[in-house]
């Protein structure tokens, strides 16, 4: 039972505060969807809409072809897990999990059945009579889970489900349920603010700023090809070097950053270059060389940093400061000149804004 | 190795205690005195003075009254307190700051100022009977310990837990009862014990509000030590002491029970 869940025009407002702005976008069946983004971008927003807490100004929310929108929420079937995990504190665990059956009508024999069921899938077969207050935080969050599969949902919401876990169980929580998720092909979204995070589990990413997607694409694409300056920003292009092109031959194009340094580049690898654009480069993808010949932008050296497998400078250059990465064998020192020569298949290029 | 604790303190805390006690063993003393008048220490032993109270009729039906009132009192003031303090926690951020002290502005007014007014326009102005007003005073008198005491409760309650118990398609109303409910039950019978007691021990409201035939039992009390001085006043204030332990006592297991079993 998986169902594709289609968001449409999606507006909403806090009082006269816009907190989401026309919204759309179309999550296939099976699919595991992460909407990511700094607290107030409007992904908790989102899914408290999808979930039906919240009421939007405009738009329209499909689930599976049923329109959603307008539903209470205790109709819309969709299995939700909190932050705070949001357990029954006065119910046992088996009865937690038995809770959505029960609200389905099942018989207490057969929802007691599918909860036992359920908890040995997710490993707490062992603790089905205690109370929630007796179990760790990961040992809730695996019954906040069950109590949300057992009902076998079309939809299934995570809401920052591993902010309150240390880091060791995060990862490994992590994996199970992203196989928990694809073994049973439930569709979901999934809100984190954890990049590592959304990126490991998802099928897809949409980056989240300001109540808007600012990009809506698979995990690969948006580490290597962000399409603008703020999800560039946010995957870790630190360096952004506004150029012009001078001169084009063919799929070469030679264009000139601030401080007029001319660099040759390629469409090739880069893909389509507009006459006014933004090179984008994380740290490892400026190369510092001291050969006053390479082709690159002249820079003065400022504080170096040890990572381990390079040197880091931060660099004075006539686009501002930015960061390159250098190599072990050669440390040069602060207040060195420098050129920072970008390494093409680690840039990308973006629209000027 | 021994917790450091200064004789001083010691000495403060017993002296508390003696203050908070002490009351109680004189009137308990006084109440099994064998004497005509109230004394302490007692004179002899004798539960004669326990037997006149139910000799004075206005005992018995004021007893009655009292904790016809006190229930009915308390149950609307539940009624009413229970929902409004889970509006004023739920939509906190929603509702003006004002609206949670409109709540305890009872207790802020002079009781007198509440007794005094309740006559002149409820008894007087409308003509109503005496028993509804006296409800109506003290169903004001108890709404602010149930609003505040169930406030507590609900300032500590996850509301993720509601919404949890929504999307597991249990309606808004049915959640409430099921869910919300049983978690601050504890704060709902604290409630029902302050408001119960307030109500039972009010003399200031109910001293403009009782009238021809319909009188509470502080207020018998008071009219009956105008009159005597006997040691009738001390053993019935002691039979009210253990009714109102006992019947909280009642209440703790029972509202306990239901709320066990769902």
């Amino acid at each position: 039972m998986t169902q594709a869940l289609s968001i449409e025009n999606l507006t909403a407002h806090y009082g006269t505060t816009k907190v989401l702005e026309d919204l759309t976008m179309h999550i296939a069946a099976g699919e595991l969807v992460s909407l990511l983004g700094a607290s107030g971008c409007g992904k908790t927003t989102t899914l408290r809409l999808i979930a039906g807490f919240l009421d939007p100004t405009a738009g329209k929310i499909t689930l599976g072809g049923r329109d959603l929108t307008r539903l209470p929420a205790y109709k819309r079937d969709i299995g939700l897990v909190f932050q705070n995990y949001a357990l029954f504190p006065h119910l046992s665990v088996r009865d937690n999990v038995a809770f959505g059956p029960k609200q389905r009508g099942v018989s207490v024999t057969e929802r007691e059945r599918r909860a036992d069921a359920m908890l040995q899938r997710v490993g707490l077969e062992g603790l089905a009579d205690r109370l929630p207050a007796a179990l760790s935080g990961g040992q809730k969050q695996r019954v906040a889970l069950a109590r949300a599969l057992v009902i076998e949902p079309p939809l299934l919401m995570f809401d920052e489900p591993l902010s309150n876990l240390d880091a060791k169980l995060r990862v490994d929580m992590r994996v199970e349920i992203r196989q928990l998720q694809r073994a049973n092909g439930t569709t979901s979204v999934y809100v984190t603010h954890d990049q590592e995070e959304a990126f490991s589990i998802s099928d897809r990413v949409a980056i989240m700023n300001a109540g808007r997607i600012m990009q809506f694409d698979t995990p690969e694409k948006l580490y290597q090809r962000p399409e603008n300056a703020f999800v560039a920003r946010f995957v870790g292009f630190e360096n952004l070097i506004p150029m012009r092109v001078t001169a084009r031959d063919g799929r070469k194009v030679t264009a000139e950053a601030p401080g007029g340094t001319l660099l040759a580049l390629d469409e090739q690898r880069l893909g389509p270059i507009p006459d006014r654009f933004v090179l984008a480069t994380r740290a490892d993808g400026l190369e510092v060389s001291a050969d006053p010949a390479a082709p690159g932008l002249p820079a003065t050296l400022g504080l170096r940093t040890y990572l381990g497998r390079a040197y880091q400078y931060q660099c004075d250059t006539a686009a501002g400061g930015l960061i390159a990465n250098g190599a072990l064998s050669a440390p040069l020192a602060s207040g060195a000149s420098a050129r920072l020569v970008p390494v093409l298949d680690q840039c990308c290029v973006l629209k000027s804004e | 190795m021994k917790p450091r604790t200064s004789p001083f303190l010691i000495a403060f805390a017993a002296l508390v205690y003696i203050f908070l006690v002490g009351p109680l063993v004189i009137v308990l003393g006084a109440a099994l005195s064998d004497t005509t008048y109230l004394t302490f220490p007692p004179h002899g032993l004798s539960l004669r003075w326990f037997e006149k109270i139910f000799e004075v009729g206005a005992f018995r039906t004021t007893f009655v009254t009292s904790f016809q009132l006190a229930f009915l009192a308390t149950a609307l003031a539940l009624l009413i307190g229970i929902p409004a303090a889970y509006a004023l926690n739920r939509y906190r951020i929603a509702l003006p700051s004002w609206l949670s002290t409109v709540f305890v502005l009872p207790i802020l007014v002079p009781e007198i100022v509440l007794g005094f007014s309740l006559l002149k326009s409820v008894t007087v102005g409308a003509g109503a009977p005496i028993f509804p007003t006296l409800l109506i005073g003290h169903t004001l008198i108890v709404l602010p310990y149930a609003v505040r005491v169930v406030s507590a409760s609900l300032a500590s309650f996850d509301f993720s837990v509601e919404e949890a118990a929504i999307s597991l398609g249990s309606p808004p109303v049915k959640t409430f009862l099921t869910i919300v409910l049983p978690n601050i039950r504890s704060g709902v019978i604290a409630a029902f014990i302050l408001a119960f007691i307030t109500s039972i021990n009010d003399v200031s409201t109910s001293l403009f509000l009782t009238g021809p035939g319909i009188s509470t039992l502080p207020i018998a009390i008071l009219a009956y030590v105008e009159q005597y001085f006997d040691p009738t006043v001390a053993s019935v204030s002691v039979l009210l002491m253990l009714l109102t332990v006992a019947v909280m006592a009642i209440v703790e297991r029972t509202l306990g029970l239901t709320f066990l079993t769902k």
